[in-house]
């Protein structure tokens, strides 16, 4: 009966916009990739690499992350507190408002109105809008859990709200600015105290957007889907703490070597490093969950999604540590190393996680039995093979062109010149296009699979909504 | 406790996150550019390189480009003088960058002769063939708007002058961004400074070479000299080279150290044995078979 009440709709709406957005995302990714290594394909004024490049980046985190936050979350929020949402209303506003902003993002980019800080690029009025979004999500997530029939939360509430908080602080910290017109201001900050605004910014946004929220999906999900409960409430505990306590302190570990103080630096790396901790806290929990569960990677393709997407998150929890320590930065910075980095997060880690959840939800939200088991496996591996020839093509060209860039002829001279370095990456370029494509195709399967549950699957049999029943 | 009280959960997290970010964020301003780090001679931007500065960021060269040398022995060598905090105290907003995709630009002002910008903004495979840099020729189709500008320069506090907004008219986008270009790096007197010293004997160790042997070093001049002297020395930006009667060490100085003032960049990072052959390149092999 109460089940009813349930706001459904909401969240077929959010998955929809949020899956479109990642097409966009991962379409601008690929013609980027491609004016790399073809320069020909910039055709200025606003098709150039320079303009597009933020919208490949912004579409991606905005569009699709944030996107399927919002539909996880406003799913698992009702879920967990066993009460439809706060308001239905509230949340028809944000599904639109959302559509609004990303729209007036991606104009206002190609115009070139930018404020040219990374994954902050939109000018004052879209953050004004950001911020009114994120608002009406909040409350309305917020009020849902007030009103809850459980008492004790569970551990994906906990993330979900560090979340909210996280990026409303530092989004609007950041975003501080003087406006000279209606799409060009200035920063609130100079020089190198932007700088350390920005990293506190940019390296959190990937603490509360791209890691909380995930893992708020992996703890809800994994039971869900497995059967099984987490395995230790106390690491789950003491790892949620750790986490939101120590990621603040490890944005100067991308300005290791500038001119930023150098006990920030240090204290940037030492925190980097300890992060391991809490990151792997949440990485065994998830392992351990699936004691005497292993055989279900081969029978169920969510728990293949899930298992993988919490290894990427494993991998790029200890390959981050490790570009947080000067010597090594001093090497791979500035070159391809960190988007091969970036891309393990985004396309492994994030976005496995996600396709795990919107699989997993379909059935719930449409009562149709996913269309196409086989067809998920086919896009498992391919989004698989497409990210993994993306980054290891990548991170061997970073350490080629980080070696060549330091390359010391005997005479103290350098071996290189700049150009002798950079003709060198054309093939891993190449490479990474195909990669990219690979991948691509990964998400046109997955979409066609989508369509093809919601006009043509097979009404739900009783039995998946059973399992629903547990909470 | 906390499982149970959201409230009391949202207020506990917001605690927690404030602890690092008081710490490495807000704390920091007691000591970023403050009178410490002022540097003598840095200067705020003027309205024409100001302007540049924004199209820079419009077009989103900091995809490309960092602005920042680290205090590194390959960096130094590569750019020049590391960069210093206090360099950095009129830039609203930093753009330090993420990614060398090209090389970095803190130090770029003064390396080049304006014409040298002209040309590589218009056509950047036209100087360096392998180059993925898109084509921004269009910038000098695009006339300033003063008004508009002159109200930037308000809003950012920079002085400027009545004469200085009224040189505006008639300029292109083009010419402020070769503007800020040239400002990049240069407030402070490193140039100067850095400048290498020749020490010991200057002796040519190719002295008297065939025609043969000289033949792979053709690709050391049409890489790093053709850009500017042209693909036969007949002279471009800089001037023709064939003619010049310079003796071994003086061309080998002039291509090794540059001309600081002249627009002809300093190749010391090629390294004493490259230069030595692009000297012995330069003189003889025009000349042909058996000079
Ligand atoms: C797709 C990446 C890319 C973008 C975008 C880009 N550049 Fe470049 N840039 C390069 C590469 C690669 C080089 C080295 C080869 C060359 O000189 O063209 C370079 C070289 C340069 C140089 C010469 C530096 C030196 O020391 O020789 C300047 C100046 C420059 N770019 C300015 C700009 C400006 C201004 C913009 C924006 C309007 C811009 N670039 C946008 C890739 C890029
Ligand atoms: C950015 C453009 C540029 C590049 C690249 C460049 N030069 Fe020059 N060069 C100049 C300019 C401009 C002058 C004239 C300087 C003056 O006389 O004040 C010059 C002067 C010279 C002179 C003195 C010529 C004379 O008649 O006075 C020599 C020799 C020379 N360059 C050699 C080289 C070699 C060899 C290379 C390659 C390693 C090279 N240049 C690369 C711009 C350049
Ligand atoms: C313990 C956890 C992590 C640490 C310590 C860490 C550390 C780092 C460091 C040091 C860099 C800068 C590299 C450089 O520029 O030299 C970086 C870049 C980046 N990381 Fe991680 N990382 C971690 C986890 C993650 C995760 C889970 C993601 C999720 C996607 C992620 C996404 C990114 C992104 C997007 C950048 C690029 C920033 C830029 O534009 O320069 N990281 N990380």
């Amino acid at each position: 009966m109460e089940n009813r009440a349930y706001n459904y709709a909401i969240v077929r709406s959010f998955v929809t916009w949020s899956v479109i957005w990642g097409l966009v995302a991962v379409l601008v990714g690929v013609i980027v990739s491609l004016q790399m290594v073809e320069p020909d394909l910039n055709f200025p004024p606003y098709l150039t690499f320079g303009r597009l490049r933020p919208i490949h980046t912004n579409a991606g985190i905005y569009g699709w992350g944030v996107g399927v936050i919002f539909a996880t979350f406003l799913y698992i929020v009702q879920r967990l507190c066993k009460t439809p949402l706060w308001s239905d209303k509230l949340a028809k506003f944000q599904l639109w408002f959302f559509n609004a902003t990303i729209i007036a993002s991606a104009v206002t980019l190609l115009l070139g109105y930018t404020t040219s800080k990374e994954y902050h690029e939109m000018e004052w009025p879209i953050d004004v809008m950001i911020v009114i979004l994120w608002v009406a999500f909040a409350i309305n997530i917020v009020m849902t859990i007030l009103k809850r029939k459980d008492e004790q939360m569970y551990i994906s509430l906990w993330y979900m709200l560090a979340a909210i908080i996280g990026v409303a602080i530092l989004f609007t910290v950041n975003a501080a600015a003087v406006p000279a017109s209606l799409f060009k201001s200035y920063s609130a900050y100079a020089g190198t105290n932007d700088a350390n605004v920005e990293w506190w910014f940019g390296h959190n946004a990937v603490a509360m957007a791209l890691t909380a929220p995930p893992l708020a999906m992996f703890y809800y999900f994994l039971p869900k889907t497995t059967g099984v409960p987490i395995y230790s409430h106390r690491l789950s505990i003491t790892a949620f703490w750790s986490l939101i306590f120590m990621y603040l302190w490890t944005g100067a570990h991308h300005l290791l070597w500038t001119p930023v103080p150098d006990w920030i630096q240090t204290l940037a790396m030492g925190f980097s490093v300890m992060l391991i901790a809490p990151s792997w806290g949440s990485v065994f929990n998830g392992y351990l969950s699936m004691n005497g569960q292993w055989h279900q990677m081969r029978e169920n393709y969510l728990v293949k999604y899930l298992i993988l997407g919490i290894t990427f998150y494993g991998l790029q929890t200890l390959q981050g540590p490790m570009q947080a320590i000067r010597t090594f930065s001093a090497f791979i910075h500035y070159t391809d190393w960190v988007p091969a980095h970036i891309h393990m997060g985004t396309m492994g880690w994030v976005s496995m996680i996600s396709f795990a959840s919107i699989y997993f939800l379909i059935p719930r939200i449409y009562g149709r039995e996913v269309y196409s088991i086989p067809l998920a496996n086919l896009q498992f591996w391919l989004i698989l093979v497409g990210q993994l020839i993306w980054s290891i093509s990548l991170w061997i060209a970073g350490v080629l062109q980080a070696g060549m860039w330091n390359a010391m002829n005997p005479d103290g001279s350098l071996t290189y010149t700049f150009m002798e370095t950079m003709v060198e990456m054309y093939p891993y370029w190449w490479a990474r296009v195909f990669g990219g494509l690979i991948y691509m195709a990964g998400l046109v399967v997955f979409i066609y699979n989508l369509y093809m549950t919601v006009s043509k699957g097979k009404p739900l049999a009783t039995q998946t909504a059973s399992v629903e029943g547990r909470a | 406790m906390w499982e149970k009280k959201p409230v009391l959960l949202i207020v506990l997290a917001t605690g927690v996150i404030l602890i690092g970010t008081i710490i490495t964020m807000v704390l920091p301003f007691a000591w970023v550019n403050t009178e410490a780090d002022r540097i003598e001679g840095v200067k705020p931007y003027s309205a024409l390189q100001q302007e540049g500065r924004d199209i820079y960021i419009r077009e989103g060269c900091n995809n490309c480009h960092t602005q920042t040398v680290r205090p590194l022995v390959s960096d130094v060598l590569r750019y020049g003088d590391y960069s210093k905090s206090g360099e950095f105290v009129y830039d609203r907003p930093f753009l330090w960058g993420s990614k060398r995709t090209g090389p970095d630009l803190a130090r770029l002002g003064g390396k080049y002769p304006d014409a040298w910008h002209y040309q590589h903004m218009e056509s950047p495979r036209a100087m360096v063939p392998k180059s993925n840099m898109p084509d921004y020729g269009w910038l000098s189709a695009n006339q300033l708007d003063p008004q508009v500008i002159q109200h930037k320069m308000e809003t950012l506090g920079f002085p400027f002058t009545a004469e200085e907004i009224n040189a505006l008219k008639g300029k292109t986008e083009m010419d402020a961004m070769v503007a800020y270009m040239q400002k990049l790096g240069s407030d402070i007197p490193w140039r100067q400074n850095a400048k290498t010293e020749i020490v010991g004997d200057l002796t040519n160790p190719y002295a008297g070479v065939g025609h043969a042997t000289m033949e792979p070093w053709e690709e050391l001049y049409q890489q790093n000299c053709a850009a500017c002297h042209g693909e036969h020395m007949e002279g471009v930006i800089g001037p023709e080279l064939i003619g010049g009667d310079y003796d071994d060490e003086v061309l080998f100085e002039i291509i090794y150290t540059g001309i600081a003032d002249g627009g002809m960049p300093s190749f010391s990072n090629l390294g004493t044995d490259k230069v030595w052959k692009l000297v012995n390149f330069v003189k003889y092999y025009h000349l042909g078979e058996g000079h």
